[in-house]
């Protein structure tokens, strides 16, 4: 671990103040505990030496306790700077870290692990308060302090600015040297420490399995057996890793015991005053002091810099490249032809090439088996992810043939994103109903309004109504000003899904991306979405719908089968004869009616 | 079990001290460990107070020899400091870790008997996880809370004696000095961060909810050009977040502030008082520097103790957690005096029987009859939410009922639970899989299986060539949770498990949640196929496959509105008919699929 993150500069602004800030309060310290030492062994030495009393002691007194205050305002100034900073750099890493994760879309980490993302931006880097308010600033004086007293005490006694100038870095070596060699062994034991307390959790977790088959009471001596296992063995560990705050406490008491010896013996032969003796000896364990300390937090410090370092992980996942052309073509049409997405860590892509062409006015259902792409297809045709394989355009649909005016076609990378998305809507497989502008508990109405926000309250109202949802909202009791609680709590699977529909909907969209928008809905519920959906393309708008339903298929006027190569190894293929069949099929499918089903 | 009711039981008690007593068995181990660290410290402290003394003597220009006995304790304290100092954190480590192990098994002896329904609100993953780390955050009670202050109180005593001894007025100034920074000012500044993060709380909680839903909504704001709102709820949360931890900052960070201006309170009082003495000759002239440098040495200790206090916050906020999910209440308990096992053959039959999730709930099951004959096979069907789940914890005992249910003529309220779970096993839909080796998960079943037996029961369920396929056969680790596994595999393996572990009766509870249709039916037609023999519940919401059951009952809403076999349940129409109806919609949708190759469109135009 590096003591301070470069990263952690570059990143987090605020901090490079704050590194300023405890240098300069490293030196005023520094100072402050010499002239204490000073004057607390010059109030010592006149009053034992019979050359004051207590009377004219006491400017030397108040002139010792102002030292004190300033030393606590010091620390308190430095300790309550580090608070604000880390409040402050906190919030520019998760400022930074979200607006980057944003960008990365739903298939960099806020998809893959949006948990994990969550508690390392709030409480993860909550470690960094101990980091900046008790690591950072001793790190400091472990460096300014030592200098600035062996520098002084050279000036007073040679001999014992000797022998604290050559223990120091005896010290440090030893430290490093002990850390060194236990360091792969003390992280392999705090891993089996978090394997054993991840064993705890895997036999707390398997408690129903465990009590199936007979088996949970006996498991109670397993726990106490592994405990006593790993207890002993890092035992075994802390025995060697504990030698490096030995070795520096050994070092630093025998150096002070040193100094005290050496120095008793030449003041008995008159080699050096007795006020000069007992300031070196004040003095000799202050030296020590900022070391000790910065041993005493370096984990809880090294806590704090692990959480920063995933952020920094995060910051430094590259952002794809972004289109920036602006003019997108209206009606809009697009071609696909042999599209395919392989992610990053797989493989195998996870679809098949796919060529089709969706044209303004038609619904495009998408089949094939769950996991064989679908959801990807729509991903690339929304810009989420950009296919590793063939090419979507965007193609002005009133232009018949190629070589006649108007636009030409634009690969859709090429295009905005965010402008393209505008002229998009996607009702996806689990649809959470936001709007980050109404705070935690958004009303129907708001939820909606994310399709439009300026749409009006009359037009949500025909949203709703298309989507078949407006007479069970205007049912509740408060109607669309009902509060949505986290998750949907409340809602039904169908209502949460037709809520996302009249979403879309409302959006006024020249592309609609439907996924398995009929799923959990009851056949009335669904007749009204299906009919809704073909109205949509009636209008004029594009519609691709991920289908599984023959209501749905039975509108539809191409069909897709998206499918990924791995799942496709079953089925056979004859593509020579597949027109016919299909269309065979497809009637048939539409058709199904349960007396022509069997075993 | 003793540790077990210490913990469960003492509700009297507060959190912290339930904790504390079911750690209790390392009271002998810790005290060693707080005596060696009060050895070290008082070292530290004589170390300083004897070498300021032998200055001072020094000064006064004795014979060298004289320096003799003060120069080897001074050499001596440096050593005895820090060899101390190192005992002390080993056996301090080494009780703690003990201690740790002990309130593990007694937590776990109690979830015991809560698992699985007293646990289902807890049972979320990441509150389990939760569970666990507060349990391991205890560990910070013997280490860092009672340590470090046991330490301080005796250092301080000791020091305050000496220097009561010295001179009285200046004994009383670090007495009143040290015991302010060992009692006030912990609890002050512990005050303080308290009062703090009371503030910070409701902001905290804010912002984590605004990442949380921009992180998981991330999808949709996106696609509907959101996530700059999304980001700015996030930030002003933030400046707020910023404005109150700016305001705190000032009580937050008195700390070290104040722990030096009472150190050198102490040292200044100390001398003021002591100089009189000096002059006057009451006292010699040589104990002045003692006087100064003994309050020095000894409140390095009680700086500590601002951040026992913080550790001894969290841990109290972690048992009050912890015995939150220890308090729930039992679902279903023993009967005192159980009435043996049950007899073979192994039938079930249940008459009117009613059973509710939780005592005050609404009744989930309402009164069903069902009867499964020695060696039958018997399909529950519904809806979600049913009560198919609800009948499958009344015949494992994990839940309390009304009516009559019986396993081998014998009332399942009578039996003791795990005499009940000798004859009645489950498999359910999330059977966990151990992060261990695939033989020790199997063993699970039966502990004495040979590998032989482990393979042969993998080919029953048809994981053989999955088996092939593993690196080290049997002895492959399966990761947490079986990550490596696919859904089925995973359902398999626990199957395996379960027929090692022979029982007469079995539940299938939704065994094929969460599987695509087609692994679905397979792993339907293997359940049916090893069952054979077996007196056998199938609970689930699929019907393809069901024609090799002996029985169909449709549940619904808690009553049986329907049983008969599947031609005549789908002659009968509602429920069953329906889902029939969408399954066979699937069915036809893979024959449309393989009509139309992959990647290609057709046009019905």
């Amino acid at each position: 671990m590096k003591p301070l993150d470069p990263r952690l500069l570059r990143y987090a602004r605020s901090t490079r103040g704050f590194v300023v800030l405890a240098i300069g309060l490293g030196i005023v310290m520094a100072i402050l505990v010499i002239i204490q030492a000073r004057l607390l062994a010059t109030a010592i030495v006149d009053v034992a030496q019979g050359r004051a009393t207590l009377a004219t002691s006491v400017p030397i007194l108040i002139a010792l306790t102002a030292t004190i205050a300033i030393r606590a305002i010091v620390s308190w100034i430095a300790e309550a700077a580090a608070y604000r900073t880390s409040a402050k750099a906190k919030a520019e890493l998760r400022a930074a870290a979200m607006d980057h994760v944003l960008r990365l879309g739903p298939y960099g980490p806020a998809g893959t692990d949006p948990g994990g993302v969550a508690s390392l931006l709030t409480r993860g880097v909550d470690a960094l308060d101990t980091y900046f308010a008790r690591y950072l600033p001793q790190l400091f004086l472990a460096l300014i302090v030592p200098a600035a007293i062996i520098a002084t005490v050279i000036g007073f006694d040679l001999v014992s600015a000797i022998i604290i100038a050559v223990t120091l870095p005896i010290i440090v070596v030893f430290m490093i040297l002990i850390g060194l060699y236990t360091r792969s062994r003390v992280d392999r034991q705090w891993q089996t420490l978090a394997r054993l307390s991840g064993h705890f959790l895997d036999l707390v977790a398997g408690l129903p399995t465990l009590k199936v088959l007979g088996r949970a009471k006996k498991q109670a001596q397993a726990i106490e057996d592994i405990g006593d296992r790993y207890r002993s063995t890092t035992m075994g560990v802390l025995r060697i890793s504990f030698l490096s705050s030995f070795a520096l406490e050994l070092l630093a008491s025998l150096s002070v015991a040193l100094v005290a010896v050496t120095i008793g013996v030449r003041l008995v032969e008159g080699g050096i005053a007795f006020s000069t003796a007992l300031f070196v000896l004040i003095l000799a364990p202050e030296a020590y002091l900022p070391l000790r300390m910065v041993g005493q937090h370096f984990h809880a410090a090294a806590e704090g810099l692990g959480a920063a370092d995933e952020v920094f992980t995060i910051l430094e996942i590259p952002l794809p490249s972004q289109g920036s052309e602006s003019t997108i073509p209206q009606p809009l049409g697009l071609r696909c032809v042999d599209v395919t997405v392989t992610y990053p860590d797989r493989d195998s892509p996870a679809l098949f090439p796919t060529t089709v062409d969706i044209s303004p006015g038609s619904v495009t259902a998408l089949i094939g088996t769950s996991g064989g792409g679908k959801s990807t297809f729509l991903a690339a045709l929304l810009g989420f992810v950009a296919p590793t394989g063939g090419v979507i355009t965007v193609r002005d649909a009133e232009v018949k043939n190629q070589q006649s005016f108007g636009q030409p076609d634009i690969d859709l990378r090429l295009i905005d994103p965010d402008l393209w998305r505008a002229r998009v809507a996607w009702v996806p497989q689990s649809p959470q109903l936001v709007a980050p502008w109404a705070g935690d508990r958004p009303t129907v109405l708001d939820v909606v309004r994310l399709g439009r926000p300026d749409a009006t309250s009359d037009e949500v109202r025909s949203a709703l109504a298309q989507a078949g949802v407006l007479a069970e909202i205007e049912a509740m009791p408060e109607g669309m000003a009902t509060q949505i609680t986290e998750g949907g709590v409340g809602l039904s699977a169908g209502q949460v899904r037709r809520l996302a529909l009249a979403r879309a909907m409302l959006r006024k969209a020249d592309l609609l991306l439907l996924d398995e928008p009929t799923a959990a809905l009851d056949g009335v519920s669904e007749a009204a979405v299906v009919q809704a959906i073909r109205a949509a393309a009636d209008s004029g708008v594009a519609v691709v719908v991920v289908a599984h339903r023959p209501a749905l298929i039975d509108i539809a006027d191409v069909i897709v089968h998206v499918s990924a190569p791995l799942l496709q190894q079953d089925l056979t293929l004859n593509p020579g004869e597949d027109l016919i069949n299909a269309e065979r099929a497809v009637a048939k499918f539409a058709r199904t009616n349960i007396t022509d089903t069997g075993w | 079990m003793s540790d077990s009711v210490q913990v469960a039981h003492d509700r009297a008690q507060r959190p912290l001290r339930r904790i504390a007593a079911a750690m209790s068995t390392q009271r002998k181990r810790l005290s060693g460990a707080a005596l060696l660290g009060f050895v070290a410290s008082a070292s530290a402290v004589a170390l300083l107070a004897t070498s300021g003394w032998l200055i001072s003597f020094a000064a006064e220009m004795p014979p060298v020899l004289a320096l003799g006995v003060a120069a080897v304790l001074v050499r001596a304290f440096a050593l005895s400091r820090s060899v101390f100092r190192y005992a002390e954190r080993l056996l301090g480590h080494d009780s703690a870790f003990r201690a740790l192990t002990t309130l593990r098994v007694a937590i776990y002896q109690r979830l015991e008997l809560l698992a699985p329904v007293g646990l289902a609100r807890f049972s979320r993953g990441d509150l389990l996880a939760r569970l666990v780390a507060d349990i391991d955050t205890a560990m910070d009670l013997p280490l860092r809370v009672i340590l470090p202050w046991a330490q301080a109180v005796l250092v301080s005593l000791a020091t305050v004696a000496f220097v009561l001894w010295l001179d009285i007025g200046a004994g009383i100034a670090i007495a009143m000095a040290l015991a302010i920074g060992v009692l006030v000012v912990p609890a002050l500044i512990a005050a303080i961060a308290r009062r703090a993060q009371a503030r910070l709380a409701p902001l905290r909680g804010e912002l984590s909810s605004g990442v949380v839903t921009a992180l998981f909504a991330s999808p949709d704001l996106l696609a509907y050009g959101a996530t700059g709102q999304a980001l700015t709820r996030i930030d002003s949360v933030d400046a707020q977040l910023m404005q109150v931890a700016r305001r705190e900052s000032a009580g937050l960070g008195v700390g070290a502030g104040i722990g030096v201006l009472m150190q050198g309170a102490a040292v200044v009082v100390a001398l003021a008082l002591t100089m009189p003495a000096i002059t006057s000759g009451q006292l010699a002239p040589v104990w002045l520097a003692v006087v100064a440098l003994v309050p020095l040495a000894a409140y390095d200790l009680v700086t500590t103790l601002p951040a026992s206090a913080m550790a001894l916050q969290r841990v109290r906020a972690s048992s009050k957690r912890i015995t939150e999910v220890l308090d729930a209440p039992l679902p279903v308990s023993d009967p005192v005096h159980p009435s043996g096992a049950a007899l073979a053959p192994y039938g079930v039959r249940c008459t009117q029987l009613k059973a509710r999730w939780r005592e005050d709930g609404p009744f989930t099951l309402r009164s069903i009859d069902i009867t499964i004959e020695p060696g039958e096979r018997v399909a529950i069907v519904g809806p979600s939410g049913a009560g198919k789940s609800t009948l499958a914890a009344v015949l494992l005992k994990f839940l309390q009922y009304e009516g009559t249910a019986t396993v081998g003529g014998r009332e399942i309220a009578d039996l003791a639970g795990d005499d009940l779970r000798a004859h009645v096993t489950m498999l359910t839909q999330d059977a966990h899989i151990f992060d261990t080796t695939i033989a020790a998960n199997l063993r699970l079943g039966r502990a004495q299986a040979t590998d032989n037996e482990l393979t042969s029961v993998l080919e029953r369920v048809k994981l053989e060539s999955w088996l092939q396929s593993q690196p080290h056969g049997l002895h492959t680790e399966l990761g947490s949770r079986g990550a490596t596994m696919s859904g089925g595999e995973r359902q398999r393996l626990a199957l395996a498990r379960l027929l090692l572990a022979d029982r007469p009766v079995m539940v299938l509870d939704e065994p094929t949640e969460h599987l695509d249709p087609l692994t679905a039916d397979a792993l339907t037609t293997d359940l049916l196929r090893v069952t054979e023999g077996i007196s056998t519940l199938l609970i689930t919401h699929r019907l393809r496959g069901l024609d090799h059951v002996d029985r169909i009952h449709v549940l619904v809403a808690g009553e049986i509105s329907a049983t008969g076999s599947h031609d005549e349940l789908i002659a009968q129409g509602g429920w069953y008919a329906e889902q029939w109806q969408r399954e066979s919609d699937h069915l036809n949708l893979a024959g449309l699929m393989s009509s139309i190759p992959p990647g290609t469109a057709i046009s019905r135009r």
